[in-house]
């Protein structure tokens, strides 16, 4: 069967089971948008690329399947960077195909030329140039195959517009031919029965579960092995989710902003048992500083994350299940588990947890402030309320997305996660613009859930066009802004470490009139300025599933995130809300 | 004065890294070291006797990052297909130096003697000087260069080092096992 690369492109997208595209087409690749039109598959127009890359993302982390975006070259290529860099950095599944001009002009400054896959060099796990019509079906097939195993990543095949209209003889091939990729599987046994005996005789000890739990679908293996032992478990930003919330031995996140029983646990553990996390600056704090007294089990598929931040006493190279899985064993070989040398360390977390719940002021009276736009009154309206209201009104398997800043902060600590894949974020690269699209591609991919955004207004104005996409193809997500008319996260940090020097942060509530926005695309909008409306609002919003709904909810612009571990600082000066701030309570025990 | 190419010390560690030979190759193991901030002493590439394969001989500056973690990075790129180490005195090392040396009349015929030394090779004759190829150890191109210094060196360029396994005579058995360590 004789094909045009074009269609054996198509075909190769079919043959590894993709059911939807993200893109925007343009010169180059307008030979592939051809045989779309007549595939299963299906293509969803988007605004701008970076929206098609997030969409992608979304949909990865929200089904565990490769999410795949398809663009043009030049602007096309480019503007799809950033969702690259950040699958790159979290780690996602993710087929980027960009248009190429012909293989003969390129290097010639051709019209809508770039040098995609050397811009893209450092933020793909690995990418293609395809040259030959020939190659397609094996290129394909390799992208998704090194995409979708060992660490998953994003990976970009470059695809020449002449490469699209040459024709080839169909096939597809048996396997993959990638001699230097060899992904890690199965964790070698002694070093688990070395762990085994760490665990066994650690008196302190703390599971750091990191996203590689979800990627690896470890989240049942680590629930049995944090029962198994009665080890407490620290849930990192990219992990929400991957072990309850409500699990009584679970302690929440851990990091800048995490709470003050997991922050501490870890800086006072003997044995730290990382488990496909990374030793992230944000978790970490000063490094010299991290937990100083333990000895460090990490499990990471990627050979060079073991050692990279923090050396361990055992390092496991192997999927995070079937270490889980192997350790499990391990530890039932050797005879009944007693809990009994755990039971004063629990007892610690137990009196921290009371004493340093996550906290904030629920009421506050009407104040006046000062602002850009003259003396007006200030939102009272808590932004953690909202988060806590949605939690209440909305389904327990509802999908939470956020973008970055002070909203994501406060969603993770408030949500009280209970399943897998229902917390995405952005979490290495920290990429403001990524909720209102991710939320789109996680709808796509899980139509039977609820899906929420909770987002900034700062965010919300980087990537809110897709909320015309979502009309225009009926996905019906549903987005809350915290509007607190400021760039959040940065102010705090003015206000904290620059004296109050407010710098280039002030956004303006009104501006734009986000309710008229939502209207503009399609969706319904409402406001929100009281803690009354909130919940009758969210109530309006879950009912209406066919369309986007967006939320401006007003809140208080001069609430913080708390705790927090300031940038560089130990883990061990962590501040935590005004209010537990009693004499002598800072001092660790 | 000789430049800094002393024999392999602690700074410098010396991997023998088998590609996949594809095209941007070597600008992904390049782009990896300025990505993360590693130094390269020296770099050389070619095909091997396999021509779906190249080996690049790079010699680490491990005072920028650990040894194992430049390796457990290179060994993430897809096209690197397999990472040693050679340890100098488990290796033969060689490299090239091409040296253009001003050589009238009157000096030609010493510089010429002791291109003979070295065991080189007279590769182009001018009027005023000449060009000259040694092969050898990496400490002997630096002899070579330091005595071409004093008649004046008109150009210079250096191969980087590449180097192989040293054969291991222990065994009669199947051949010639190599004795490089296999990292990656």
């Amino acid at each position: 069967m004789e094909l045009t690369g074009a269609q054996a492109l198509v075909k190769s997208l079919e043959m590894q089971e993709v059911e939807v595209i993200f893109g925007l087409p343009g010169g180059a690749i307008l030979p592939v948008y051809d045989p779309i039109i007549d595939s299963p598959i299906r293509h969803i127009l988007v605004r701008h690329e970076q929206g098609a890359g997030h969409m992608a993302e979304g949909y990865a982390q929200a089904t565990g399947r490769p999410g795949v975006a398809m663009v043009t070259s030049g602007p096309g290529a480019t503007n799809v960077v950033t969702a690259l860099a950040d699958a790159y950095m979290d780690s996602i599944p993710f087929v980027c195909v960009t248009g190429q001009v012909s293989t003969k002009a390129i290097g010639t400054d051709a019209f809508q030329e770039s040098d995609t896959t050397g811009i893209t060099l450092g933020v793909t796990k690995h990418n293609f140039l395809v040259t030959k019509a020939a190659d397609i079906p094996q290129v394909v097939r390799e992208a998704f195959h090194i995409a979708t195993t060992g660490r998953p990543g994003p990976v970009l095949i470059d695809f020449p517009k002449d490469v699209a209209t040459a024709t080839m003889e169909w096939y597809w091939p048996d396997g993959v031919d990638l001699p230097g990729y060899r992904p890690a599987s199965h964790p070698d046994l002694s070093a688990i029965r070395a762990a085994a005996a760490l665990v066994m005789e650690a008196e302190r000890p703390v599971i750091y579960a990191g996203g590689g739990i979800l990627k690896s679908n470890a989240s049942d293996a680590l629930r049995e092995l944090a029962e198994l032992t009665g080890i407490p478990v620290v849930t990192t930003l990219m992990a929400r989710g991957c072990f309850p919330d409500s699990h009584p031995l679970c302690l929440g996140m851990p990091g800048m902003h995490g709470n003050y029983t997991a922050v501490t646990s870890m800086q006072k553990s003997d044995l730290l048992i990382a488990l496909g996390s990374r030793f992230d600056d944000r978790v970490t704090g000063k490094v010299s500083a991290f937990a100083p007294g333990a000895r460090v089990i990490h499990v990471d598929i990627d050979k060079a994350e073991i050692g990279k931040v923090r050396r361990p006493d055992v390092g496991i190279v192997a999927d995070c299940r079937l270490a889980i899985e192997a350790l499990v064993e391990t530890i039932k070989a050797a005879g009944p588990a007693d809990h009994g040398r755990l039971t004063r360390w629990m007892k610690t977390l137990k009196s921290w947890q009371a004493e340093y719940p996550y906290t904030y002021d629920r009421s506050e009276p009407d104040r006046a402030e000062v602002t850009m736009s003259g003396v007006g009154r200030r939102p009272t309206l808590k932004p953690q309320y909202v988060i806590e209201a949605l939690r209440a009104t909305t389904p327990r398997d509802t999908i939470l997305v956020s973008g970055v800043g002070q909203h994501q902060m406060w969603a993770s600590q408030h949500w009280g996660f209970e399943y897998p894949r229902t917390w995405i974020n952005s979490g290495g690269l920290g990429t403001m613009g990524f909720a209102v699209p991710a939320a789109i591609g996680a709808k796509v991919g899980r139509p039977d859930r609820m899906v929420w955004a909770v987002d900034g207004d700062g965010c919300f104005q980087m990537t809110a066009q897709e909320l015309a996409t979502a009309t225009a193809e009926r996905i019906p997500v549903k987005i809350a802004i915290l509007n607190n008319a400021y760039l959040g996260m940065v102010r705090q940090w003015q206000h904290m470490f620059y004296e109050e020097r407010y710098s280039e942060v002030y956004l303006s509530p009104d501006l734009p009139d986000y309710v008229g926005w939502a209207e503009a695309m399609g969706c319904v909008g409402l406001r929100v300025e009281s803690a009354e409306e909130v919940i009758p609002a969210i109530e309006k919003a879950n009912d209406i599933d066919d369309r986007p709904v967006v939320i401006d909810f007003r809140t208080d612009s001069m609430e913080q995130v708390f705790p927090m571990v300031p940038a560089g600082s130990s883990n061990d000066d962590i501040v935590v809300h005004p209010s537990q701030r009693v004499p002598g309570s800072e001092t660790l025990r | 004065m000789t430049r800094d190419y002393t024999p392999i010390g602690p700074r410098h560690r010396l991997l023998s890294v088998l590609v996949e030979n594809k095209a941007g190759v070597l600008a992904r193991v390049a782009g990896l070291f300025s990505r993360r901030g590693y130094n390269i002493f020296s770099l050389a590439v070619a095909p091997t006797d396999n021509e779906r394969f190249s080996r690049i001989s790079i010699v680490v500056d491990v005072d920028s990052a650990p040894l194992e973690q430049v390796v457990a990075q290179l060994d993430k790129l897809i096209n690197v297909v397999e990472i040693g180490e050679l340890h100098p005195d488990e290796a033969r090392e060689a490299e090239l130096l091409l040296v253009s040396v001003a050589a009238d009349a009157s000096q030609r015929s010493q510089v010429i003697q002791l291109v003979g030394v070295f065991a080189g090779r007279i590769v182009d004759v001018g009027h005023e000087a000449i060009t000259v190829m040694v092969a050898g150890t990496p400490e002997l191109l630096d002899d070579f260069e330091s005595l071409m210094k004093p008649y004046g060196i008109a150009g210079l360029q250096r191969s980087g080092r590449i180097a192989l396994p040293k054969l291991d005579r222990g065994s009669t058995a199947g051949g010639a096992a190599v004795t490089a360590s296999h990292i990656a």
